[in-house]
């Protein structure tokens, strides 16, 4: 009986359980014009990839704690000191200091807003939300950047206030933990697995 | 806050002219059941030399070094593709590379190229592109295309790049564009422009006669763009000669191509329009501080720059390609350019990004018929006629090689050579596409001087590739 790939780490090696691929067998592509000539075969493949977050892993396993982190640039000498981004960058992008991690879940709550937004009705192969997936583009009160997620609640437009929401129970670890909704939401309204 | 030191803003210099001989390139389609790529690259390769009048063993006798376009390995399931083709063209033991910058690729290739010419490695040098979109469905394609995104941050959000896009759409459309339906009428023509123009282009693989509300009323993929804003998933090669200026002569002798400059140059800038940073906006010479002082005031909200609305990446490749070739206003010195549609609200981004229009105008290109042909208000010649191969709305995306078709779309004006290359009925017939019976040359007369822009991602690499007649330079020391 297959199980699904999983992966830990000991003594900083990775150990693998389970079935990273899966055999399947090619099939001949035929010419329904021409008397179903051989043209090519398939290749089917499918493969489970082994993906490090590095520094970036705490931002990742705080999602799943309902909390939104960030990044600062505390080095004095640094032109930029003191800008804050997210997404979360492990160095500076001017002085490529290793920057300060910050708790930005307060902030968020009280100061995001939607800058711009779309809603997709189509998806590519593989994504896991549900359509349409409504894009926002958020910025917040002191942080030079707009981070990009989606929202669950509410109908996105400019200005509008949201707040940040976090998949605390059966989290995927993934930037996919976190959504936002429009301010005002309750806790009724929210979808499974998610809280404030 | 982003800022230049002098050094960074040191306009390029080639250390001797370089000189496009020739190009060529093969049939573009959404897929090629019976052709591998090696054939389609061929294809290319042996139409460039047609359009010298050599065989393909004579050109291949100049070549020095070769530049190889090909963006996605997991899309044609090879890696090393290039050294696949390579080897099919018969060129080993040269040096050969290849390049990756997403959309930007092919015009990167021939940055590349340019500066093997340029620096002296190599007298002459192929720079080929191409692109294998068909060996998946669909879907899965557009999954892969969005695995050029951030893959921790962006990709899970949709994995389907046109999102990524119509955030942008949405915030020109409401900042720049007024909320106005005028506007998103205008980024329909510019559908309908495309397609239309693919029409008399036998490579295109989207010709299509519609209006404006056909474009309207087609399916949402990310509102607000739509399946005609959009571009196109294809298969498909082209190529180009590079090369210094007694390899041009010689290998021009027999043809009708005159060997044009080129000056080629590029920019970039985040891959996650989440991390850029509030700037100034750079100015290209024909502009002044003093216009973008009361931007925000005329478009409320539009005074972050590039926030998402603009394109750092084009507007500092033109800003060293218009050094480089002494350009100081695209739409007075330039006679035709080939911009990268990748969607629609791209297109109307990049006419501001690279100086057509100033920020926040970049519809009354369109508007004003300047960007057509033949104006549609008067009758005339378009001012800076655009696109007029169908672009990627209308011609193609096959993203190793679209940068490169740009340049060989171009190069066909300046060469007078268009409508002998886009009419021949032998082509069509080969091709196995009707010619349409109002097929219509588009030849821009008199045309000495055009630009071609590739992009990539959402403006992550952008090149600016400038070719001239050399009897009619801007600069006579570029």
């Amino acid at each position: 009986m297959s199980m699904f790939g999983q992966v830990f780490v000991k003594n900083n090696q990775y150990k693998l359980k389970g079935d990273f691929h899966h055999l399947t067998p090619n099939m001949p592509i035929r010419n329904a014009d021409d008397d179903w000539k051989l043209l090519g075969v398939t290749n089917p493949r499918a493969m489970t990839y082994i993906h490090s977050y590095g520094g970036e892993a705490i931002f990742f396993e705080s999602l799943s704690k309902g909390k939104l982190l960030a990044t600062r640039c505390d080095n004095a000498e640094c032109g930029t000191t003191g800008s804050v981004y997210i997404p979360f960058r492990i160095c500076c992008p001017d002085c490529l200091s290793k920057m300060s991690v910050i708790d930005l879940t307060d902030v968020a709550k009280k100061s995001a807003t939607v800058h711009t937004f779309m809603e997709c009705a189509r998806s590519g192969a593989f994504n896991l939300l549900d359509k349409p997936i409504k894009f926002i583009n958020i910025e917040f009160d002191g942080v030079s950047t707009i981070l990009m997620s989606y929202l669950v609640v509410g109908t996105p437009r400019f200005g509008m206030r949201v707040v940040p929401i976090f998949k605390t129970t059966g989290p995927t670890y993934t930037i996919l933990d976190l959504a936002w909704v429009e301010e005002g939401t309750t806790a009724e309204q929210l979808p499974e697995g998610f809280g404030f | 806050m982003i800022t230049f030191s002098q050094q960074q803003l040191k306009i390029p210099r080639l250390q001797r002219p370089v000189y496009l001989v020739t190009a060529g390139q093969s049939k573009f389609d959404r897929a090629f059941p019976d052709k591998r790529t090696e054939e389609l690259c061929i294809d290319s390769f042996v139409m460039a030399a047609e359009l010298l009048d050599i065989s393909p063993a004579e050109l291949k006798s100049y070549i020095h070094s070769c530049y190889y376009g090909h963006f996605a390995d997991h899309f044609g399931d090879q890696l090393l593709g290039e050294s696949v083709i390579h080897d099919r063209l018969g060129l080993d033991p040269l040096g050969n590379v290849g390049v990756k910058t997403g959309g930007a690729t092919g015009g990167s290739t021939i940055w590349e190229g340019v500066k093997a010419v340029a620096s002296g490695y190599s007298d002459c040098v192929l720079a080929m592109g191409w692109e294998r979109m068909d060996e998946v469905p669909t879907d899965e394609g557009n999954f892969l295309i969005s695995c050029a995104a951030d893959k921790d941050w962006e990709a899970p959000l949709g994995h389907i790049y046109t999102g990524y896009y119509a955030v942008m759409a949405q915030r020109y459309w409401q900042i720049f564009g007024k909320s106005e339906e005028s506007f998103r009428r205008t980024l329909a023509e510019i559908a309908v422009k495309h397609h239309g123009y693919a029409r008399f282009n036998p490579f295109a693989q989207s010709p299509m006669d519609i209006t404006v509300d056909d474009v309207l009323n087609s399916p949402v993929v990310a509102y607000p763009l739509r399946a005609l804003d959009c571009c196109l998933m294809s298969v498909g090669a082209a190529c180009t000669i590079l090369c210094d200026e007694d390899t041009a002569v010689k290998l021009t002798r027999n043809s009708k191509n005159k060997p044009l400059r080129i000056w080629s140059a590029a920019g970039s800038h985040t891959l996650r329009p989440a991390d850029r940073l509030d700037m100034e906006i750079p100015l290209l010479p024909n502009e002044t501080p003093d216009q973008y002082k009361d931007l925000g005031e005329r478009f409320p909200g539009g005074d972050r720059y590039p926030g998402f609305t603009g394109f750092l990446a084009a507007r500092i490749a033109t800003y060293y390609g218009y050094g480089m070739a002494g350009i100081t206003d695209p739409t007075e010195d330039l006679d035709v350019v080939e911009l990268h549609d990748a969607f629609t609200i791209s297109d109307v981004q990049t006419y501001e990004d690279i100086g057509i229009r100033p920020y926040g105008e970049g519809r009354t290109y369109v508007e004003s018929g300047d960007c057509y042909h033949t104006n549609p208000h008067t009758g005339e010649p378009g001012k800076l006629p655009s696109n007029l191969s169908g672009g990627l709305i209308g011609c193609m995306h096959a993203v190793g090689a679209t940068g490169i078709m740009q340049t060989f779309e171009v190069a066909t004006h300046l060469w007078d050579r268009w409508e002998e290359l886009h009419g021949d009925e032998n082509l069509w017939k080969k091709f196995d596409r009707e010619k349409p019976k109002d097929w219509t040359n588009l030849q821009v007369k008199g045309a000495k001087r055009g630009l071609a822009i590739s992009h990539a991602g959402v403006g992550s690499h952008v090149t600016s590739t400038i070719l001239m007649d050399p009897d009619h330079l801007i600069k006579k020391d570029a």
